[in-house]
């Protein structure tokens, strides 16, 4: 049984050493690592179903490419958050961008926003709390997608400030 | 058996959670505050989650926020810890409402053992010594002071709700006895929420003697004998042994049995400790009972080979328990000091900030539970204690000798710690003879001979 350490600690290697593909067989059970690019998280094309679920959950650090360390790699990427304002999650639990599956999210990308402004749920221990945008501006970037946990402190939208 | 147990806590018992996890095959998940981002447990664990800023009230202590990152890790299983939430019956009915199992007692045996005066009835029933006292609270001040007088100044009025030393007023005659249960109720109210008091006999120069008992869900209750904790500051203790030494070993085997005997009538699954007195006729009178994994664990899992806390995920699973009272026998003896980032010279001012040297002992029979290291920042929010050092010898002079000599390797700077201090008490002829009650590091450390004491 390949283990979750182990998994975790491939995908760091690979992301550090900007690796493509990692295909790994351990008696009857396989994985295989695929990123498109450099710049992208690595997807688990093939894995028992609870580990691959689990890793995703990972740390976001797992995610980030690392910075070329050598000199003929392209610069590092340019940091697009400059002048941005985080909203960050006040609380533990899972995230959901519409009220309802069926309903459209409460923001999209260019959206504006007030301090009261309800920009997402999240729910847990069954309940569903309205989170506000706590700020001024247009949503510049969504950072989570419907059903995905959230800590508390983790960014979950940026702002362009009006 | 779970298959993933969230860890409600920090620090060194954290890091001990994830060992027991691993070797039982369970996923262990960390919760975090803002600042123990870096703890260096964080790393052992399968998944972590930030649950609030630094502040325990807004992370540690947190319900909705650790139910909430058991549920998004898929935890089955919640351990507490000591400390925090450990205790509190609410946090453990919250997790049985919303299907996570808590590794420790039930609400109800709970509730029945950590209420003092509960406790103190329920030990009639089966047997196990308490002090002679009121029956129940003190309803009457009248009714107080013709108990007092029966079982014989000093006494000590004492809060049903409290525990760790607070809530207590000692009384040597009938004017003192009514001039201060009314000042003790109120207190009580304002500390624990609970204004019910009680009256025991107090005794002045005792030793501490715990006993440490284990149930499970199949009606069975286990002893593994007792720790001696008498070297305590403030309450707070510094030194823990096992086996207590000097004990007559059929006196140990009674109360230890009536403490097991205490945990079965309780229909208590889970690890708890019988904390008794011991006066020097080496009779035993029962203080209370704490409900949950203690700190010193580590001295009666050394001197018994039981591991305490895979037994207490294995009973909260549902397991019967996995060691017969016939088969657990105390060998040689172990001893435990407490390394807190204090200054014992500067009052034992806590002391935070970066851990630069961190030099661990080792060789046979040594033990170092601690989630330090060089490199390490101690947050301030916490409690000042950074690690336990055990050792276990075949005999207590073995013991002593060898934590002398781990003390003397173990480094740790520029902050101060207590291990100095440490040294000085494994030096101490009171120690090293046994002869000493709970008052007697107070006693020693206003003394002459602790000038310098952190040399």
């Amino acid at each position: 049984m390949i283990d979750m350490r182990k998994l975790k600690e491939l995908i760091r290697l690979m992301t550090a050493n900007e690796l493509l593909e990692l295909d790994l067989r351990d008696k009857d059970e396989q994985v295989t690592i695929r990123r498109p690019n450099i710049h992208s998280a690595p997807q688990i094309m093939q894995a028992p179903a609870g580990l691959a679920q689990a890793v995703t959950m990972a740390p976001p650090a797992v995610a980030q490419p690392a910075a070329p360390t050598s000199p003929s790699k392209p610069a590092a990427p340019i940091d697009d958050t400059a002048g941005l304002i985080k909203i960050e999650s006040p609380m533990v639990g899972t995230f959901y961008a519409s009220a309802s599956p069926d309903k459209p999210p409460f923001v999209s990308i260019g959206a504006s926003v007030g301090p009261n402004s309800v920009v997402c749920l999240i729910e847990a221990m069954k309940i569903f709390n309205e989170i506000n945008a706590g700020t001024t501006g247009t949503i510049e970037k969504i950072l989570v997608k419907s059903g995905d946990a959230v800590e508390f402190g983790q960014a979950i939208f940026l702002v362009r400030p009006s | 058996m779970f298959k993933r147990i969230l860890i409600a806590n920090r620090g060194e018992i954290a890091l001990r959670v994830i060992r027991a996890c691993r070797e039982l095959g369970v996923s262990p998940v960390c919760v975090y505050s803002v600042a123990d981002r870096d703890g260096p447990w964080i790393e052992q664990a399968d998944e972590a989650v930030c649950i609030g800023p630094a502040a325990s009230k807004e992370s540690y202590l947190r319900i909705e926020r650790l139910i909430a990152a058991a549920e998004i890790t898929g935890a089955d299983a919640i351990h507490p810890g000591y400390g925090f939430l450990s205790e509190n019956s609410h946090f453990a009915e919250v997790c049985r409402d919303c299907n996570i199992s808590f590794i420790g007692p039930s609400p109800e045996a709970m509730n029945l053992l950590g209420d003092k005066v509960n406790c103190k009835r329920l030990a009639r029933q089966s047997g196990t010594p308490v002090f002679p006292g009121t029956e129940g609270g003190i309803e009457d001040i009248d009714e107080a002071a013709k108990v007092a007088n029966e079982i014989g100044y000093p006494v000590i009025i004492k809060a049903s709700a409290g525990g760790g030393g607070r809530g207590m007023r000692v009384a040597r005659s009938e004017a003192e006895l009514r001039e201060n249960v009314e000042k003790a109720r109120q207190e009580a109210l304002a500390a624990f929420g609970n204004g019910t008091v009680y009256v025991e006999k107090y005794l002045e120069n005792a030793r501490h003697f715990e006993v440490q008992t284990i149930g499970d869900n199949h009606g069975n209750a286990v002893h593994l004998f007792e720790r001696d904790c008498s070297s305590q500051r403030r309450h707070q203790k510094l030194v823990e042994e096992a086996p207590s030494p000097g004990v007559d070993p059929a006196k140990r085997l009674k109360v230890c049995e009536s403490a097991a005997a205490l945990i079965r009538t309780a229909n208590y699954c889970g690890a708890a400790t019988v904390e008794f007195l011991m006066d020097k006729k080496q009779d035993f009178y029962m203080l209370e009972v704490n409900t949950r994994v203690q700190v010193e664990h580590p001295v009666t899992e050394m001197i018994t080979g039981v591991d305490i806390v895979q037994t207490q995920i294995r009973v909260a699973a549902g397991e019967p328990l996995p060691i017969k009272q016939q088969d657990i026998h105390i060998n040689g003896h172990a001893i435990e000091v407490r390394i807190n980032a204090e200054d014992p010279d500067k009052n034992f001012m806590p002391q935070a900030g970066l851990i630069e040297t961190f030099v661990a002992p080792g060789g046979p029979g040594v033990r170092l539970d601690s989630h330090a290291r060089a490199g390490y920042r101690i947050p301030p929010n916490y409690d000042s204690m950074i690690g336990k050092l055990i050792v276990h010898g075949p005999t207590r002079a073995a013991a002593i000798a060898r934590m002398r000599q781990a003390l003397n390797e173990f480094k740790i700077g520029p902050l101060r710690t207590t291990i100095a201090l440490h040294k000085r008490i494994m030096d101490n002829k009171e120690f090293q003879n046994a002869d000493f009650d709970i008052h007697w590091v107070e006693r020693w450390l206003k003394s002459n001979d602790t000038a310098g004491v952190s040399k």
